[in-house]
Parts: structure tokens; sequence; C-alpha cells
């Protein structure tokens, strides 16, 4: 087991290495000198040269995407240039709406998803499983925020049961919180939903053709217990591994679905930096989302020895 | 091998003898999902070559004095000589008075011509990238880090972030943004064929009887990726329509005067709550156009891989 930890981990390094050149080159890749664009329109030549002096942009390449890393290693993620706050701190101030919002969406979509996934593999070739299909390309075609400008006008225009934007920590009292999340989750968590319940169907699909399943439904269990001790309990490690995937398309969904309903989060944060060309931002944004992303899908991997004994590495 | 009959006599088993091409055309008009994307898909491509002809107007013409007006207003202009002209709004105009019927026809110009390129040049480059580093083994593993690290950035996060690489994108930006976060997608697949087929007895062959790495790659490999293509690419053309919506729509793609259907909804986000018809016609095209594309994709999949068929 901690061998397999360890190498595990090692595997990451070398993910994590590309992506931290590819965050370094945007910088570098940029049409024009950064040195100048921070400065402004009013700096003088001698004032480009010092910023320019002061982020080592005189240096070579390698030299700076050494100096580079080790700043971020040291969670020194360089100053914004739009913001006027050192981009930690942005971060930090961010980070709870995204939070929140995942971790609800998460939530909300396995609890949809891997019922609907199941009872459409059991009923299979009925209306139930038919109709679960047919939402669940349907999930995968609609972009959040088509789905989440239906929502709100439907429950908060409309309907008027649920506020239509914004944001209220959770500090700020429970009720508000939770009733701000429910919109934005519920649209985030629909693609989320179309791709766990897919992959839930094939994978209980192929595990109610197994024997053990036969022989369970043979001594006279019920059809409950069979579904729950013998089927989804060898259909879990596709339904994790693609949880784990599908956390790209959650990271992608956070950014619009916080445009759609005014939430003060990374992924506002980030389409502000790219529109106000806040490189430093826009290059801890995408540093720290694909992290998450890589962190995730290794939590992913180390379960598996968990959920399959049979998994032996 | 399945066992021995006596000395030396072995009873091989056979793969079960591939489709007859017939047996699969006559599946074909059994096949809904398929006819149903393919003929909504007709239509929008219609829809976008015959825009001009579809009684629109300029979809970039501003109109100052018929802003904000709901579906189906009139605006008549009366001239001196007692005569009338009335244009109708049939999507209603938006804040600046643009006409957004004209505007959401020839936005599907924009998405089919995103969504075909992205398709296309995404399958090419993933194609040969993917045969070689599969085939040349030392490539793989420096070809597939890179790969994995890219497909470490969310996809929306990687366009958004490639696409402020430039001052002010244009749809060749775009399409390029679009691009990278798919290549790898394609690339792993093509690979995964490859490795696959590699180890096939008549690879093997051909390769023992002296056949150029070349030779074998285009005769005896590539053939096999092809139906596997067919179908990641209407994926990957259903994905490049909606990025492409998704960055418009957050003000970080085409520039905001050329109809996209993202940049219609962004245009009418102020003013959604009394004005809902900006962001629901445009919705309604994506929705249809991407639905048609995810539902051409599947019925490709259950058409040409029949091991997918008998599972799901």
């Amino acid at each position: 087991m901690l061998p397999y930890i360890g190498r595990r981990l090692l595997a990451t390094v070398p993910v994590m290495a590309v992506v931290a050149v590819f965050v370094f080159l945007l910088l570098r890749l940029t049409a024009g000198d950064p040195a100048a664009i921070i400065a402004g329109d009013n700096a003088t030549a001698r004032d480009v040269a010092e910023i320019r002096e002061k982020l080592g942009l005189n240096q070579p390449v390698v030299t700076q995407f050494v100096i580079w890393i080790g700043r971020i290693l040291r969670g020194d993620f360089g100053e914004s240039f739009f913001f006027k706050k050192t981009v930690a701190e942005l971060i930090v101030s961010r980070l709870e709406p995204t939070l929140a919002l995942s971790v609800c969406t998460m939530i909300l979509a396995v609890l949809m998803a891997v019922p609907l996934g199941v009872v459409a593999a059991w009923k299979r070739g009925s209306w139930i499983d038919r109709s679960v299909m047919g939402l669940s390309v349907l999930g995968f075609s609609l972009p959040a925020f088509v789905i989440g400008y239906a929502l709100m006008y439907l429950f908060a225009i409309e309907l008027g049961w649920l506020p239509v934007q914004g944001y209220q920590r959770l500090a700020d009292g429970f009720g508000g919180f939770i009733q701000r999340l429910i919109l934005p989750s519920f649209t985030l968590a629909i693609i989320y939903v179309a791709l766990i319940a897919r992959i839930t169907r094939a994978g209980v699909l192929e595990v109610l053709g197994a024997d053990h399943v036969r022989t369970a439904r043979a001594k006279g269990l019920g059809e409950l217990p069979v579904l729950r001790r013998h089927v989804l309990r060898n259909a879990a490690v596709p339904i994790v591994t693609v949880i784990g995937f599908g956390v790209a398309l959650l990271i992608g969904g956070v950014v619009v679905t916080e445009s759609v309903f005014s939430i003060p989060g990374l992924g506002r944060l980030t389409v502000d930096a790219v529109l106000a060309r806040d490189y430093p931002t826009v290059q801890a944004v995408v540093l720290l989302f694909s992290v998450v992303y890589v962190l995730i899908n290794l939590i992913v991997d180390l379960t598996y020895t968990f959920l399959d004994p049979r998994i032996r590495y | 091998m399945n066992g021995s009959l006596g000395a030396g006599l072995e009873v091989v088993t056979v793969a079960a003898p591939a489709e007859h091409p017939a047996a699969r055309a006559w599946r074909l008009p059994r096949n809904r999902s398929v006819w149903i994307g393919a003929a909504v898909l007709l239509v929008i491509v219609a829809i976008a070559v015959l825009a001009p002809a579809l009684g629109t107007s300029n979809p970039a013409e501003i109109e100052p004095t018929a802003r904000n007006r709901r579906p189906g207003a009139q605006r008549v202009i009366r001239h001196d000589d007692g005569s009338k002209t009335v244009t109708t709004y049939r999507m209603g105009t938006d804040s600046l008075g643009r006409d957004v019927y004209s505007r959401v026809i020839y936005g599907s110009r924009v998405s089919l011509v995103v969504g075909v390129s992205v398709a296309l040049v995404s399958v090419v480059i993933g194609l040969v990238i993917g045969l070689v580093s599969g085939y040349i083994r030392w490539l793989d593993a420096i070809v597939m880090r890179v790969m994995d690290g890219l497909m470490s950035i969310p996809a929306i996060l990687l366009a958004i972030a490639l696409v402020s690489l430039s001052r002010g994108a244009g749809l060749r930006t775009v399409i390029f943004a679009i691009l990278i976060p798919e290549v790898p997608r394609v690339v792993r697949l093509v690979r995964s064929v490859v490795l696959s087929v590699r180890e096939e007895p008549y690879v093997e062959a051909a390769r023992a009887l002296g056949a150029p790495t070349a030779a074998v790659l285009t005769r005896h490999v590539l053939p096999n990726t092809i139906a596997p293509l067919v179908v990641q690419g209407t994926f990957v053309c259903a994905s490049a329509i909606l990025l492409e919506a998704i960055l418009s729509f957050l003000g970080v793609g085409i520039p905001p005067e050329t109809p996209t259907w993202g940049n219609i909804m962004a245009e009418g986000r102020a003013l959604f709550r009394i004005f809902p018809h900006n962001i629901l016609f445009p919705s309604i095209f994506l929705a249809a156009t991407v639905l048609a594309v995810n539902m051409l994709g599947d019925g490709l999949r259950d058409l040409l891989d029949p091991r997918v068929r008998k599972q799901i």
C-alpha cells in the first residue's frame, strides 16, 4: 500500500511540471512586454526598465522559471496588476463561495445521479431507462448558463421562491447562505448528473450480468439488498473514477455559473482577471485549479484499494 | 487457445466474424438517434448557408430608435409620399436596437465554423501525434506526459487563458484556444487503438515481412482508428460549439459586435429580468445544435462499435 502511494505521488510530479511550465509560458508568450503592461500607459521608459529589473525579466528564461517556481512553492504568487493586492490574498478572499458551490454541487449530483443510474440499469430498456439516458444527453448539450438562466427565470423571477443572484457568506447566516446556493448548485449539478448517471448505469449493467448476482438472487435475496450489497459495491470503482474526472467539468462550470449568478468566487475572479489582462492572477488561478484537479484524481486512485480489495499494487 | 484434442491438435477459438458492411447499412435506418441528429443539423446548416435569404437584415446594424423591443414588435417608418415601411422584429431587438432574429440566424455560422474546424483540425493533429507516439516507444513517454499535463488543466480555463494571450481575440484565436484542450483527448484515443492493434498478428506479420514503419502505420494501423475518430470528432465538434458560446458569453471570445449565440446572450444579461428573449432564442438554437451533434455522435458510436452497443 505505502509503496503504491509513493509511486502514485511520484507519477503526479511530471504532470504538475508540465502544467507549471505551461502556466509559466502563458505570461512569457503574451503579446507585448509584461513590464510595460504593469507600468501602465503613463510610464516612462525608466519605470518600465525598473519593473523589468524587479521582476527579473532581464534574466534568461530558465532562471526566471526557477525563480518563479521557487516563489510559488513558498506560496508567493506575486502581486495582482489589477486588484492591487497580493494574488494569495485575493485567492483566499474568493475561496469560500467557490468551495461552497463545488461541495454543494457534488453532494447534489451524486445524490441524484447514482440512484438514477442504478434504476436505469435495473429497469433496462423501460421508459425510465430511456428518459434517464435521454436526459443525460440533454445534460451534456445544455451549457451551464442556459440552464442557469432557465432556472433563474422560473424559480426566482416568475415564482419568486429563491433569490435571483448573489452570495451570502456562511458567517452571515446559514439560511441566506443555502438559499442563494440552491439554484447555482442545481445548475452546475446537471451536467455532472448526466455524466455520473451514464457511467453508473453502464457499471451496474455489467455487474447485473455477473454470476454472483445470479447466485444472490437464486438464494432468495430481495432485489434491494442485491442491488446495494452485490451490485453497487462492485460498480463503485467506475463511478468514483468518473466523479474524479468530472471535477474538470465542475471547475469549468464554476467559472460560468459564478458569472451567471454573480457569485464573487474564484471562477468570477478568473474571468475578471482575463478581461483585465491581469496575468499573475490568471496564472495563479489556472495553476491552483489544475493542482486541485490532479490531487482529487490522486485521492480517487487511492480509494480504489478500499473499494475493491482485489486491487493490490 | 481453447484446449487440446489429442496429440498436437488444438482447437483455436476464433473471434466472431466481423459484421458484414451490408448488415451495418441495414441497421442504419433503425438508428433513430442518427436520423434525428442529422436532420436537425441539416436544418441548422441550411439556416447558416441561407442566412441572407431568410428575411434577415444586417445583424450588426444599430437602430437607436428601436431598442429593447419585444418579439413581434413592429417599426413603421412613414415616408413623405404617404407610403409606409414596416419592419417586424420577430425576436425583438437588443439594448442597441439590433435585430435579434438576424443575429441569431447569422450566429449559426460562427458556431458551425468553430465546431467543424476544431473537430477536423484536432482529429488530424491528434491522429498524427497519437499514431507516432503509440508506435514509437521512447517518444510515447514524453508525449503522454505533456498530454497528461494539458489534460489536467480544465478545458474552459485553458481556453480562457489561451484567449487572453492575444489582444482582441478573433475567430482564429478562439479556434486555436478551443483546439488545444481538445487535442490530448484525440491523442489518447488514437494511441489506445494503436497500442492494441500493434500486438495483432497481422501487424506483426507485416513487420516481420520487412514493411517499413510508415507503411505499417498507414496501411494496417490507420484504418482501425477511423471509426472511433469519426465518433470522437462528432463529440469534439459539440464540445467546441459549447466552448465557443461559453467564451463569448463570458466576454472573452469573439468581439461582441460579431453575432454569435454566446455574444447575443452576453448582451442580454443586463436586462434579463425584463427582456428574457435575448437569452431565450440563442439558447434554443445553441441547445438544439449541440444536442443534434451529440445525438449523431451517440448514434454513430452505437453503429460503429458493436461492443458498446451490446452493453448499452
